[in-house]
């Protein structure tokens, strides 16, 4: 298995067999608080990098969710419909949100290791 | 973020940050929005226990003088000729046109002394209108003292415990107290819809006092996140957001603050800035009104988003939103034609282009649990 590799959006990305799972960060969902509301996209739906693939809605605010890579959405966690919470109690195991099948050869340069994304944090705080 | 050179902090900043809380810029201050627990958490804690607030960036005024309760009632539509000491109420600023430069309680100190706590972005705006109106008035800007509001369902239990004699006092009625020595002003209020306490304290003393209150196992600190969604769920009006310059204390359906005795017929009839207007709407009725709504599904409605009719023609605009914690869903105010005002009208928010469900409700949503003798 391999390991997750991180954007500066606080997106995780779990790469394997040309399929990325992809969710967001321990530390976006602090940053979003209670979630309490989660619209995945469309099963089928053909996503260039940067389009909006989700968007989470927290007690307080939206925040927007973009698609790391082009590809296609092969599946959608559904649990997060019943259970938007999952998002904050486990957002990088069970509270994953889309998986893309790549419609390109992975460019793993543009993502971060897991020690590379902790360094970004603490350059950012 | 860059914080803005003239931020201010309260007194009570640094027990914010000990505290998890998450600082951010509000109306000139540094102000926790949440804590460690979360607004949710905080939310529940404040209905179900008591809650902590700081409201000290508020603003705390001393308007003085021989004749103040008639001479402030040019600014403002109430009675405040009859109202006893110690007795507070709920009054709005109005200017020329009807419109609304803020909200506030007005407490009664003695005669000729009126205690205001004012909007905190309002308060410089507040004081320079009440100086260009009434100046022979003496106006005294507490600005450093501490204002902390307990609220919730065990805040009695607490008073019970420090000060007995607060629970004597019914919503919106106020007196001087000591609690531990520390000499305050209590009043009954609060913006959470529930039974509750403001305190003023004097800066010198207002740390000792947040630590008497947080010694309770009962009371945690609550930030402005969960003070929004509490007073939501109650149908309170934030200032700025659901009523404002441009809309009148009838449009913001808000007329029962509008003292019987300054409306049309009344003893003290009119006299106040927008007086014409707003007694015109009171017997016509204004165009458009301030509503609650019911979201369908879980997805919030936020300010900003537009409401549309059944043929897609947008007719109103929600001014608050947000989710629940107390109802467990999303709710909303807004503005909306007062023919499609009524309870139970169906309507859709536009949600990143989507029309959502919406449907006008009765407010509060949650019950107010004021305590009225």
């Amino acid at each position: 298995m391999s390991e997750a590799v991180y954007t500066e959006d606080h997106e995780w990305l779990l790469i394997a067999d040309g399929v990325a799972t992809i969710g967001v960060t321990e530390f976006a969902q602090e940053q979003l608080g209670d979630v309490v509301f989660v619209e995945l996209p469309e099963l089928g739906a053909e996503l260039s990098a940067g389009d909006e693939a989700a968007v989470v809605e927290s007690v307080k605010a939206a925040g927007e969710i973009n698609s790391p890579l082009n590809g296609t959405v092969s599946a959608v966690n559904e649990a997060l419909v019943e259970s938007p919470d999952l998002l904050n109690s486990a957002p990088q195991t069970d509270g994953w949100m889309f998986k893309l099948s790549l419609a390109d050869d992975l460019d793993a340069s543009k993502f971060m290791s897991s020690d590379e994304y902790q360094q970004f944090l603490v350059s950012n705080d | 973020m860059a914080l803005e050179p003239d931020i201010s902090k309260t007194i009570f900043h640094d027990y914010h940050v000990a505290a998890g809380g998450k600082m951010v810029p509000f109306a000139g201050y540094l102000m926790p929005v949440q804590y460690s627990e979360g607004i949710m958490q905080e939310h529940l804690h404040c209905r179900d226990r008591a809650g902590l607030f700081d409201v000290s960036h508020m603003g705390q005024v001393i308007v003085k003088g021989e004749g103040a309760a008639k001479a402030l009632e040019k600014l403002m539509p109430v009675d405040l000729q009859s109202l006893a000491i110690n007795q507070q109420t709920y009054a709005t600023l109005t200017n020329e046109q009807g419109g609304v430069l803020d909200d506030l309680i007005v407490t009664r100190w003695t005669e000729d002394t009126f205690f205001l706590v004012v909007n905190a972005g309002c308060k410089a705006q507040d004081i320079a209108h009440i100086r260009k109106h009434l100046p022979y008035l003496e106006i005294t800007y507490l600005a450093d003292r501490g204002l902390l509001a307990l609220q919730g369902l065990e805040a009695k239990d607490v008073m019970a415990e420090l000060v007995p004699e607060a629970n004597t006092l019914v919503f919106m009625n106020g007196g001087h107290a000591s609690i531990d020595g520390i000499d305050v002003y209590i009043t009954r209020s609060g913006y959470t819809g529930e039974d509750g306490f403001e305190i003023s304290v004097d800066p010198a003393d207002a740390l000792a006092l947040a630590d008497i209150l947080l010694a309770f196992e009962s009371v945690n600190w609550i930030g402005l996140g969960a003070r929004d969604s509490l007073r939501l769920e109650a149908g309170l009006c934030l200032y700025g957001h659901d009523m404002d310059q441009q809309t009148s204390p009838v449009e913001a359906g808000i007329i029962w603050s509008i003292s019987k005795s300054r409306r049309a017929g009344g003893a003290n009839e009119g006299g106040f800035l927008g007086a014409d207007m707003i007694l015109e709407q009171i017997a016509s009725g204004a165009s458009k009104k301030r509503v609650g709504f019911l979201v369908d599904g879980r997805a919030p409605v936020r300010e900003g988003a537009e409401i549309i009719d059944e043929v897609g023609t947008v007719v109103g605009v929600i001014t608050s939103g947000g989710f629940g914690p107390t109802l467990q869903a999303p709710i909303a105010m807004g503005y909306v034609p007062t023919e499609l005002s009524a309870v139970g009208t169906q309507l859709n928010a536009l949600v990143r282009g989507k029309p959502r469900p919406i449907t006008v409700t009765k407010m509060p949503l949650v019950p107010q649990r004021y305590f009225r003798g």
